[in-house]
């Protein structure tokens, strides 16, 4: 429950995990405890999620994923507009936690919010564009129409930086479902307190259940299970331990994962296009 | 449904047989060298420790040549001049010149070009007409595609510019060994890296003779180099600290060894690795073009292709028809002697791959599925060889529809709906390529947008172009070759 | 499920005419690959040889006359010199240049032909039908099949109402020809689809079926009147047709195509094409022609390079 130690006996919120578009318990029963900031008080018990849980996001993700990418763009920016639209309407919800739980000041708070606001803004904007920029319409020779369209890649598991950073997951998140994929994350474990107003955030903006999956846990016991997991199609690895990054390589290289190794953190095509897989098609021209 | 005879019965004895006789291309202007050096810092040189190998044809088993068997310390210089150039007159080179150097080899490759042909198809075994007419053609056109790209690279991605990587070690395969020494040379000399390249063992010649064009060219020192050698040599290459960049095309066990050993490194890979293709083929299918696809599919190149259509996925309704086609077509393919003008069906490149593909093949028959070849002409008794064939009714399950066979042998099954003919043509861990025949537009369309595969061949097969992007999906590789698509994988983005 | 229309026979059944879909470009893939054979030595001399036994040596000018066609009658007889024979047959490989298959000429020259030939088993083929655009009304067209077989013709080169075709009057199309053959009897008859007119492949494929149902003894690509004549991939539409409708039917239907194939070098392309395509039960002037006329003295200059080894000149062999 988030706000134990607040003045107020009043109703705390129990932050669950979120996977398929529903907010379970971990199954293994275990948590972990976020402190207020700079002190030994307890602000919330978080879910450590299991390797079961994460199963169970992976499963969720694949059977959401053509789904998701069966949409039309336009549709998949309406709806990451429409998740802008619902964390403006939290805005007060995230700041409190920042302030609380990570020590921001107010006007740091509501910065990071503002700029996580602009990222599912700039790639709600992008959903429908990026196959313009990068597609093509190639000029072979021979009676042959031969284009390539992006397509995402499928299911990518979004392993957070170390150090929280919300306005750059939520860019990388927006950055990966703009196209069409489906996502697990595991949250960064010092912040991971706003998986309740995230989860809520996807929850209540029309995005099908599944396409978003947000997990907290222990980065060094989940990775290896997302590394070696045969679903998942990519892995986006913003954590800077060498020695985790060269086992996650080398475990997805069992069914050859893309590995987008330490993304820049930067609204650009660039990180969109880290995420698909061109699809180049022929066809005769003839009568 | 078409009731099917066999057409080929005979009516009377006295009947016209058009035999074709022998038509051996000349080999004269070949020039083989017995003993083959490294090409190290615009250099012919020994390998440090003189160990060769013997390279053969594999149309009769004779030795053509011995190469050079480059060690650690051959990688070690050969990626050291290549850094020396790359740091040193390589980058200080406009893109207007390497651009001009990569026009005079493709120039120079359309001067020499049956000399390439004739080359290619004694060390690799493939049909004069193909290396004729595919092979050398596509080698001379990717130089000139990636030529006009080098002083244009500003525009290759929206609003940022872009840098070469530096080293690029790059791995070649046997099946085609002008054109992916192409693929790869082309796109990232033009980006402005420098390369060592390791063309495969059995089929290194051409490769060489590809280096003799370079150094004509004039392009300077270390630019490229070319180290030959088996394994090993490809190992030290991938394992060399100072390489930035590796491209690989092989088979995928040894794409994900590469993985695996570049795991600790910054090292930025591309693979182009195995498949197991469906090719599609619906009731409205136009089912006489659809079939010589098919063919064209499975049995170009002996089937050693990677997105060979190797799967072949026919409507229910259409199969006894298309089956009965089927047969009547591969009758009139010609195996034989790769030299001959007339010959479809080469040599299998080595005779460990032949082994293989007859091991498959005897593993597929005990198991019971319904076995066909067949030839215009008789298996010739040297060198090796084997009859194009088909596996029909074959079960999802059946290692013949899983496993990647690499030679000239077609796994049928049968569907009933698109929907699972899509499903079945995903069924496999690779994704590299498609076919889908239809003359339904819309059924075309949606089809290739449940494929989950690079490169998708609707109404055509095995087409390729310097400007098309090639590469697959899952375990078929990582990255893209061919068109602005396989240039921006020589480039950092910045 | 099949494509296809149906057309009713006299006996008011309906028969379906299967419509296969062609694709152009692979179509053309196949065909350009036989342009890759190389036949060299005996086989090439043998298919030149071929060649010319399949020959429907034709004039179909305004301009024809009684002498030009008991020119080119002569030419059918005796395509090179005895001189010319004498020569040749001291070279090992030498065989007699047989003659062609067929003399082709307008119904006016039939008798003219026929009389040339007397005594020869070359056959005199006629185009009617109001050759070649076909646009005379049915009863005339008729009376032109009639006028030329009576004059004796052997066989006889129809043009199908392509401006019924065009407008989907697939029923029309049939009927005249069956109309054509009752007139014809036991006389061979080629049907003529004008491919150029008919423009897109699936319509050549279609037009076959519907040729072939009709009762077409052959099927021919064109009149050498309208441009593209014969082409390989055309050909090698009607052929697959003719392939499939022996399957379906156990009925054996000749191929000629028609204009534009001018060398030895071509016609080898299109025997080969033939020999791959069907078989070698083809390969014979019963099933297979070549509707030509410069092509024969291309022919002949083949046969002089392969037996002497040297390269002939125009003057060799007499123009027509």
């Amino acid at each position: 429950m988030a706000g134990l130690n607040s003045t107020k006996l009043h109703v705390a919120k129990t932050i669950k995990l979120y996977i398929s578009g529903a907010f379970p318990r971990t199954e293994s029963g275990r948590s972990f405890p976020v402190y207020l900031f700079n002190s030994k008080k307890i602000y919330a018990h978080l879910c450590r999620a299991s390797r079961k849980d994460l199963r169970n996001a992976v499963a969720a993700a694949k059977s959401a994923q053509a789904g998701w990418c069966g949409r039309s763009a336009y549709n998949r920016s309406q709806i990451l507009y429409r998740m802008a639209e619902m964390m403006e309407g939290k805005r007060n919800e995230f700041i409190e936690i920042f302030v609380q739980t990570l020590g921001y000041s107010s006007a740091e708070a509501n910065d990071v919010v503002e700029q996580a606001i602009d990222a599912l803004v700039y790639y709600a904007g992008f959903a429908d564009k990026f196959q313009q920029l990068i597609g093509a319409v190639n000029p072979v020779s021979g009676p042959h129409h031969n284009f390539t369209t992006p397509e995402a890649v499928g299911v990518v598991a979004l392993i957070c930086a170390e150090k929280f950073d919300f306005s750059r997951f939520v860019g990388q998140i927006a950055a990966i479902t703009c196209s069409g994929n489906s996502t697990v994350v595991l949250l960064a474990q010092d912040g991971a307190a706003v998986l309740a107003p995230l989860a809520e955030v996807f929850a209540t903006s029309d995005l099908p259940g599944g396409v978003i999956n947000l997990l907290s846990g222990f980065a060094e016991e989940l990775a290896p299970h997302l590394a070696g997991h045969m679903e998942i199609d990519s892995i986006c690895l913003a954590r800077n331990d060498e020695n985790m990054r060269a086992a996650v390589k080398e475990d997805a290289v069992f069914n050859l994962k893309r590995i987008v190794d330490n993304p820049a953190n930067e609204l650009s095509l660039a990180q969109i296009l880290q995420f698909v897989e061109y699809k180049t098609v022929w066809h005769p021209i003839g009568f | 449904m078409a009731k099917v005879k066999n057409s080929a019965e005979s009516v009377n004895g006295d009947r016209f047989k058009f035999e074709y006789a022998p038509a051996p291309e000349a080999i004269d202007m070949v020039k083989i060298k017995k003993e083959n050096k490294l090409f190290i810092n615009g250099k012919w040189v020994s390998g440090k420790s003189e160990k060769f190998f013997e390279t053969i044809n594999p149309a009769n088993g004779e030795k053509l040549a011995e190469l050079t068997e480059a060690d650690a310390q051959d990688v070690d210089r050969a990626v050291k001049a290549a850094r020396k150039a790359f740091n040193g007159e390589w980058s200080k080179i406009s893109g207007k010149e390497r651009g001009r150097y990569l026009f005079r080899i493709a120039r120079i490759i359309q001067e020499r070009s049956r000399e390439l042909a004739v080359l290619e198809t004694m060390d690799n075994g493939k049909p004069i007409k193909e290396s004729r007419d595919f092979d050398v053609p596509q080698l001379a056109a990717n130089f000139f595609y990636f030529a006009g790209w080098a002083d244009k690279l500003e525009y290759l991605f929206n609003g940022k510019s872009v840098q070469p990587l530096g080293i690029a070690g790059q791995i070649i395969p046997w099946n085609f060994p002008l054109l992916m020494a192409a693929w790869k040379l082309a796109p990232a000399l033009a980006a402005g890296n420098c390369v060592v390249l390791k063309p495969a063992e059995t089929t290194s010649l051409t490769a060489l003779l590809l280096t003799e064009i370079i150094e004509e060219s004039g392009l300077p020192a270390g630019v490229v180099n070319v180290i030959t050698g088996a394994g090993k040599t490809g190992a030290a290459l991938v394992n060399h600290p100072d390489v930035d960049k590796i491209a690989f095309t092989g088979s995928t066990e040894v794409g994900k060894t590469i993985a695996r050993s570049t795991v600790k490194s910054k090292k930025i890979l591309t693979l182009e690795l195995g498949g197991k293709s469906a090719h599609i083929v619906y009731e409205d299918a136009a089912i006489e073009q659809a079939v010589e696809a098919v063919v064209g599919g499975i049995y170009f190149n002996q089937g050693h292709v990677c997105c060979a259509g190797s799967r072949l996925l026919v409507e229910e309704s259409i199969a006894p028809v298309f089956v009965h086609k089927l047969k009547h077509r591969m009758a009139s393919l010609r195996v034989g002697d790769p030299l001959d003008k007339n010959t479809d069906i080469g040599a299998i490149n080595s005779r460990s791959e032949l082994d293989k593909i007859k091991k498959l093949v005897a593993a597929a028959r005990n198991e019971g599925y319904e076995y066909f070849e067949t030839a215009a002409t008789a298996l010739p008794e040297k060198g090796y060889f084997i009859n194009p064939c088909f596996f029909n009714n074959v079960a999802s399950s059946a290692n013949i529809c899983r496993r990647e066979v690499f030679g000239p042998v077609l796994a049928i099954q049968t569907f009933r709906t698109p929907a699972e003919a899509i499903k079945k043509a995903n069924d496999t861990a690779y994704g590299l390529a498609a076919g889908i025949w239809s003359e339904k537009g819309s059924k075309i369309h949606k089809t290739a947008a449940g494929l989950k595969a690079g490169v998708i061949w609707a109404n055509t097969y095995n087409k390729f172009d310097p400007a098309s992007p090639f590469g697959g999906y899952n375990e078929s590789g990582w990255g893209r070759e061919g068109g602005r698509h396989g240039l921006l994988s020589y480039v950092e983005v910045k | 499920m099949q494509n296809g229309i149906s057309i009713q026979k006299h006996d008011g059944v309906h028969v379906p005419i299967l419509a296969e879909p062609i694709d152009e470009v692979m179509l053309g893939e196949r065909a350009l690959s036989f342009t890759r054979r190389s036949i060299k030595k005996q086989s090439k001399l043998a298919a030149i040889y071929k060649c010319i036994e399949m020959i429907d040596l034709t004039t179909l000018e305004g301009a024809d006359t009684i002498g030009k066609v008991r020119q080119l009658c002569s030419k059918a007889r005796f395509p090179v010199t005895a001189e010319f024979s004498e020569e040749l047959s001291h070279y090992k490989n030498f065989k007699a240049v047989p003659t062609v298959a067929a003399v082709c000429v307008y119904p006016a020259m039939v008798a003219t032909a026929k009389e040339a030939l007397a005594g020869t088993k070359i056959r005199v083929a006629s185009v009617a039908t109001a050759f070649p655009a076909g646009q005379i009304l049915l009863e005339t067209r008729l009376r032109d099949v009639r006028d030329a077989v009576s004059a004796g013709a052997d066989e006889i080169d129809m043009v199908i109402n392509r401006g019924a075709f065009l407008t989907g009057d697939y029923q029309t199309v049939y009927d005249e020809i069956v109309q054509v053959k009752e007139v014809c009897g036991d006389t061979h008859l080629k049907v003529i689809l004008e491919t150029g007119e008919l423009a897109t492949c699936d319509n050549v494929r279609l037009a076959s079926e519907i040729a072939m149902q009709a009762g077409a003894d052959f099927i021919k690509t064109s009149t050498g009147k309208v441009s593209p004549a014969a082409t390989m991939p055309v050909t090698l539409i009607m052929l697959q047709a003719i392939l499939d409708f022996y399957e379906r039917t156990g009925k054996i239907i000749g191929m000629k195509p028609a204009g534009g194939i001018r060398n030895a070098k071509q016609a080898i392309h299109y025997l080969c094409m033939v020999n791959e395509v069907m078989g070698p039960r083809w390969l014979t002037p019963e099933l297979f022609r070549f509707g030509a006329s410069s092509l024969l003295n291309d022919l002949l200059k083949q046969v002089y390079k392969q037996i002497t080894g040297r390269y002939a000149y125009e003057k060799s062999f007499s123009l027509d």
